[in-house]
């Protein structure tokens, strides 16, 4: 590996056990109904399937065809239907549908649900409003835990982020604590717990009550991981909003990874067809894949970064750097060429957009300069109709930078979208303004004015007006005021050298250290959120910062630096590699636990309202 | 001592017996037993007695009274009956005693004569009455069985949770049956009934006539018949003194007996001691006792396990002895003292003399947090006596805040079980209690609820959003949330609407509601929305193609590549199109349509808002070197080099970058010199860097 761990970095402990829990279980569930049967999937449910029992598996329990859960009814003669689905009031109906399709035939067979990770009691109902609960068996695949890679670790619940940051939904909350349950029941207690955010509290409450309840199964145990911490999305959205530039990132944001694995179209394979990689390629070539891969990845994004600075962008002198660090890996040619293929493919679509002035625009929201000219970079954006999901984007990130937009630019530049990209956004920005995410700063109001009313309408219980769990009006990101705090924009003197990182802000170029990953250092040096007052007070969150510490004298020094950061709502690639970047300096190694893995793209879909 | 055997009788070839007093009874009885419904509870257990005044003389001017003794005679209760006449009593496996009514009721009481509830056998028994009655056993708990006087059965497997089964009439019965039993076989009750000669066995779905095997000839009626505990073993007493000892499925006998005795036995019953291979039925006349047995084979009897016995000390209310037993027997808390303690609070709670305040007091006092202790369960308990805020109180000893709210939607404080479910954080707990208010509460009570829990608020309009979306408005309305009253409408415009008409109304709509939420941003938008869709329509209706649901910049697009320029001007002046945008706008359709001579003639029209880079840009990315020459002059100074560079031109690039002095330039150019006729830009670069150094 191109940066290799600490000798005295812990190990991580082995998570391909959930794997094989969740296959044994779904075995278990698919024989209790014997005999042939056909599978019905949710389609977001496939990828995360396919990692944990292929075809084969389904098949040697008598799965005969599989289906695709989705708007037209599939035709199928088997006598036994089984569904796998998220619990979803619109997959009840399609399931109703089907039933009483039968039913009016006259035809009798054999249904069972199940619903994974758990079954909501409000699909439930349905069923039973659609008169088919009778007819059909429940049952939970609590399957919720994914590994990705070695040290990742998916809920693959993406509309975690919508449901709760946007609709006040809290269901999720009990799938994370059951999540966290699980984990320490298999790597026993943590002795360390800190988090921020009023999800990382609730979450971290009800998990806490789960063990107290089930008391005596984790006591006496060996805590294997010493610390956790919880993180709400929305404690830093700006991370999240940012372009990425790391590998992963750039290949998660131009081809999408698909729990862990992408798909190379043409433009990469240089065939005529699609190919599927495994990002971190654990299964069958193990360990050898796995290191060519990360080779790959660390020299690619070196290569990308450095490309990305020195403008010039040459892709026959990074072709030769490539093939050259990893001559010794000839077997792996294949993978190899087609992550040149991705690289290359990547280089040409950045370049295409004038990648650098975005950046360029980028660092300058984040540094606070030029807003005016940054403004009008954006109007550009939206006039050229470059991408509806990125002028969205940077609409964003300029807001949370600059802690709401000015009345004038907030009007403006929502009726230059609305024109560009259709007028059913208007529903966009409603949400986006209930999610804190693109506001209108309060005119003529002074800043600690406008706080000490916010902070009266929150405490306020009376002024019943707060009909919605989450008021935008409580979201100030005061983001200039916590960057200049915590130095998330490093002074660099001279060229910030990629090759050598020196901090966590070489997954921006040097421009910016993520603030999520910068909270999480701060806390775990401290090991509180002692003298992080006024971060927390910035923050909004006085009230649902905490830190929790028992007396564990099991707990041995190397797991005391194995640590399991949870992000509620989803972590990007590029928070990932900053904090593996801080492990391996520090000699910590980071577990992450994640709803999913997201890129600002993925934030702003879960944003946006398309016509039905 | 010198001999053990002195007492000992024989007992036909091989088996011996003896007789002697295990203890004497405590009871000071003042009817005579054979006047009495007499019931002994299995185990050891409580007898039950209750004088039978209704069987004898009819009009009965005193009471009776029914009585209840332990095993040992020791008085526990003793009660007035002041119900109907009884037919027959028994004790259920909980050592609840069922008294049965003639009318079909069946009161159920405590070990102590507390009453504890009491239900009917059903209309058909109520309208016969009841001729006999049996109270039995089986693996799901205590039945009942009913012969009425229409000489038909009915009979409830399980009286925890009663489900009546009219079984099925026996044909050609015109008179009671001679004698009857229940049995239990794999897991369902059956009725066994003699009439005259013949052997009926009834079960859910028919009648069915049943020959033992092996039975003597002669029989003309069977006078008694007795089933063994386990309702493995079947005896019967024939009207020719002959007993048939067999399998209770009628496949197997076990041996015969003729006794000679003619009279009807007054009592027949199977004894065994536990583990004893020998299986006997004992035969009782008035003033003989008869032993029947036969051949060994093995039965394994299930002991009473220590649980039960705790139940049964429980139940006398011997608490401090069972807490003592636990601890001496080492049991876990959960299963032991928790467990007696949580019975001791249930038996507190109906002490009614004693206020609800000292009660809770009492019993968190001495509970505390025990492990496996309810509080749930015991406020259940206090709430079945009728006591309420008792209820409550101790609720609020339960840790577990969703163990509380089942209780308090039972006692109908659905609010207060609304915050306890959401204390509690499981969605779906609050998701049941909010149905539950729904259906109680009036509409208006029921939003005012949500209202102030935002939580279930969300929850709740989650789940409308698919299920009820007229619901979903109708909160909105309530709360005059016009804002989101506005979005309501504008998705209702998208998904319910095909005709124009009926969506630009229900945009209307949703524009009203901006209005009155007093965004006037949302309000005009919708409102131009509104008149670029009737524009769309028409669009299509005069030209033809799909303008409907384009974006503003795409309808000018979409009539710019038409060659509708005319058109396209008119509607970017309707609708206050910036110029910027117009310029990107004409610039892409017309590169797009290679119609490079309008471009010309467009990039002329005035001085272009947005400099003319785009211009070069866009002829580059069409490929056209030459059309992109043209504008290279036009270009601003600060993008000029750009400019050049773009079209290939380095050598002028070059020139321009020494010109302006800038080093950024210098290097871009610089970086740009890779083809072979580059090499004496490059030089020209270098020296002019060298030169720029020297000043």
């Amino acid at each position: 590996m191109a940066f290799p761990h600490r000798p005295d970095a812990p190990e991580l402990p082995d998570f391909s056990m959930l794997k094989r829990l969740a296959r044994d279980q779904l075995i278990y569930l698919l024989e209790q109904l014997p005999g042939k049967k056909d599978l019905f999937i949710e389609a977001d449910l496939m990828s995360p399937l396919d990692r944990i029992a292929n075809v084969s598996i389904l098949k040697q329990h008598e799965v005969d065809k599989l289906y695709k859960v989705e708007s037209k009814p599939a035709v199928s003669s088997s006598e036994q239907l089984c569904f796998l689905v998220r619990p979803r009031i619109k997959n009840m109906r399609y399931i109703a549908n089907l039933v009483n399709a039968d039913k009016l035939a006259g035809r009798t067979r054999k249904y069972k649900v199940i619903f994974s990770p758990q079954k909501f009691y409000a699909c439930e109902m349905v069923l039973e409003e659609e008169g088919i609960y009778g007819d059909v068996s429940c049952d939970e695949w609590a399957f919720s835990l994914l590994p990705l890679d070695v040290d990742l670790l998916s809920m693959e619940l993406p509309e975690f982020f919508r449901d709760y940051f946007l609709e006040g939904d809290q269901r999720w909350i009990n799938t994370v604590a059951q999540a966290l349950h699980l984990l320490s029941t298999l790597y026993g207690p943590f002795p360390n717990c800190y988090g921020i955010g009023r999800c990382a509290k609730m979450s971290y409450e009800l998990w806490r009550k789960l063990e107290d309840e089930e008391d005596g199964e984790t006591k006496g145990r060996r805590p294997e991981i010493g610390h956790i911490f919880l993180l709400d999305r929305d404690m830093d959205f700006v991370t999240a909003l940012c372009s990425q530039v790391v590998y992963e990132g750039l290949v998660d944001d131009t081809f999408r990874i698909k729990c862990g694995s992408v798909d190379f179209g043409p433009e990469v394979t240089s065939s005529d067809k699609s190919l599927k990689v495994l990002l971190n390629a654990e299964d069958k070539n193990g360990r050898a894949l796995l290191l060519c891969c990360r080779y790959t990845g660390e020299a690619g994004r070196r290569k990308l970064q450095f490309c990305v600075r020195r403008r010039g962008m040459d892709i026959k002198q990074m072709k030769n750097f490539v093939s050259q660090e990893l001559k010794g890996l000839k077997q792996e040619h294949r993978l190899l060429s087609l992550h040149i293929g991705a690289c290359e493919s990547i280089m040409k679509k950045k370049t295409k957009q004038d990648f650098q002035e975005l950046i360029k625009t980028e660092h300058a929201l984040l540094e606070g300069f030029n807003i005016r000219e940054s403004t009008s970079y954006i109007e550009e954006h939206i006039d050229r109709q470059v991408s509806p999901i990125e002028s969205l984007r940077l609409m964003c990130l300029l807001s949370i930078t600059e802690n709401g937009l000015i009345p004038k630019d907030y009007r403006s530049l929502k009726t230059q979208y609305l024109q560009s990209y259709g007028p059913e956004h208007l529903l966009t920005f409603s949400n986006l303004r209930r999610a804190g995410l693109l506001t209108e700063q309060a005119p003529g109001d002074t800043l600690t004015a406008v706080e000490s009313k916010v902070s009266k309408l929150v405490t306020d219980k009376a002024a019943g007006k707060i009909t919605d769990a989450f008021s935008s009006l409580a979201k100030r990101s005061n983001f200039r005021a916590i960057s200049k705090k915590l130095n998330l924009i490093p002074r660099v003197d001279g060229e910030y050298d990629l090759k050598v990182p020196r901090d966590m802000a070489y997954v921006f170029s040097g421009a910016y250290v993520p603030l999520s990953c910068r909270i999480i250092e701060q806390v775990l040096e401290r090991r509180s959120w002692q003298g992080l007052d006024e971060v927390v007070r910035l923050l909004n969150c006085s009230e649902l910062a905490f830190t929790d510490m028992t007396r564990e004298d099991k707990a041995s020094s190397e797991s005391l630096r194995l640590i399991l950061v949870v992000f509620l709502g989803g972590c990007t690639f590029s928070e990932i590699s900053a904090l593996r970047f801080l492990g391996r300096e520090k000699g910590y190694r980071f577990i992450f636990l994640t709803t999913a893995v997201t890129n600002s793209a993925r934030l702003m879909e879960a944003m946006s309202e398309v016509k039905a | 001592m010198d001999c053990y055997t002195a007492n000992w009788n024989p007992l036909g070839d091989s088996a011996f017996y003896r007789k002697y007093e295990l203890y004497s009874m405590d009871w000071d009885l003042k009817e005579e037993l054979r006047d009495c419904l007499v019931a002994a509870a299995p185990y050891g257990g409580p007898i039950a007695l209750l004088r039978n005044p209704w069987r004898k003389e009819k009009a009965a001017s005193v009471r009776p009274v029914l009585e209840i003794y332990s095993a040992s005679g020791m008085p526990l209760a003793s009660l007035l009956w002041k119900s109907g006449p009884v037919v027959s009593l028994g004790w259920s496996a909980e050592e609840e005693l069922l008294c049965v009514q003639e009318d079909g009721v069946v009161l159920v009481y405590g070990l102590h004569g507390d009453f504890r509830r009491h239900f009917s056998m059903g209309n058909e028994v109520l309208q016969n009455r009841v001729l006999d009655a049996r109270i039995f056993h089986t693996e799901f708990g205590s039945g009942v069985a009913i012969l009425t006087g229409a000489h038909r059965f009915t009979l409830s497997a399980n009286v925890g949770d009663l489900k009546l089964r009219r079984m099925p009439e026996v044909p050609g019965l015109q008179s009671a049956p001679s004698c009857w039993t229940t049995l239990c076989q794999d897991r369902v009750a059956h009725i066994l009934l003699a009439v005259g000669p013949d052997l009926y066995l009834l079960d859910h779905a028919a009648c069915s006539s049943v020959t033992p095997p092996g039975l003597a000839p002669g029989v003309s009626s069977f006078l008694q018949m007795a089933v063994s505990f386990t309702y493995r073993h079947l005896a019967l007493f024939t009207d020719t003194g002959y007993i048939w000892m067999g399998t209770t499925s009628l496949k197997e006998k076990l041996c015969e007996f003729n006794c000679n005795i003619r009279a009807p036995p007054k009592q027949m019953v199977w004894c065994s001691r536990p583990r004893s291979k020998e299986r006997a039925v004992v035969v009782a006349w008035e003033r003989r006792l008869m032993v029947v047995g036969d051949a060994p084979e093995s039965i394994q009897y299930k002991q009473l396990t220590i649980q039960v016995l705790l139940d049964r000390l429980v139940l006398r209310r011997l608490y401090p002895l069972a807490i003592q037993i636990c601890e001496y027997l080492r049991l876990p808390e959960v299963q032991g003292v928790s467990r007696i303690l949580a019975h001791w609070a249930c038996y507190k709670v109906q002490q009614k003399d004693v206020s609800d305040e000292d009660v809770a007091r009492a019993i968190n006092q001495k509970l505390g947090d025990t492990p496996g202790v309810s509080y749930s369960d015991i406020a259940a308990r206090a709430y079945g006596c009728g006591r309420t805020e008792l209820a409550i109180k101790l609720l609020e000893y339960e840790p577990r805040s969703g163990e509380q709210v089942p209780l308090l939607l039972k006692m109908k404080r659905s609010k207060l079980a609304l915050s306890k479910a959401i204390e509690s954080g499981d969605t779906d707990l609050v998701f049941t209690v909010l149905l539950h208010l729904k259906n109680e509460l009036n509409r208006g009570d029921f939003f005012m609820t949500l209202r102030n829990q935002p939580m279930a608020l969300s929850l709740y309009r989650q789940f409308c959003k698919y299920q009820e979306l007229e619901t979903l408005k109708d909160l909105y309305n309530q709360d005059d949330n016009h804002q989101e009253l506005g979005s309501f409408h504008i998705r209702a415009s998208y998904a319910a609407e095909e005709r124009i008409e009926g969506r630009v109304a229900a945009l209307q709509t949703a524009a009203d509601a901006f209005y009155k939420a007093k965004n006037e941003f949302a309000a005009k938008a919708t409102e131009d929305q509104m008149r670029l869709l009737r524009l769309q329509r028409r669009l299509e209706d005069e030209l033809g193609g799909r303008f409907l649901d384009l974006s503003l910049h795409d309808t000018v697009t979409t009539l710019i590549l038409g060659g509708h320029n005319k058109r396209a001007e008119q509607l970017a002046r309707d609708f206050r199109i910036p110029d910027k945008r117009l310029w990107w706008l004409k610039l892409t359709a017309l590169a797009d349509l290679e119609d490079w001579e309008e471009l010309e003639k467009f990039s002329k029209s005035k001085k272009s808002p947005i400099g003319y880079l785009p211009f070069v840009e866009i002829c580059m990315k069409q490929h056209n070197k030459y059309e992109a020459k043209k504008y290279t002059s036009r270009v601003g100074p600060e993008q000029k080099v750009k400019a050049l560079l773009l079209v290939g031109d380095v050598a002028q690039a070059a020139d321009v970058a020494i010109e302006h002095r800038n080093e950024a330039e210098l290097s871009l150019v610089l970086s740009h010199c890779t083809g072979a006729t580059d090499g004496a830009t490059a030089d020209k670069i270098q020296r002019a860097r060298a030169q720029a150094q020297k000043k």
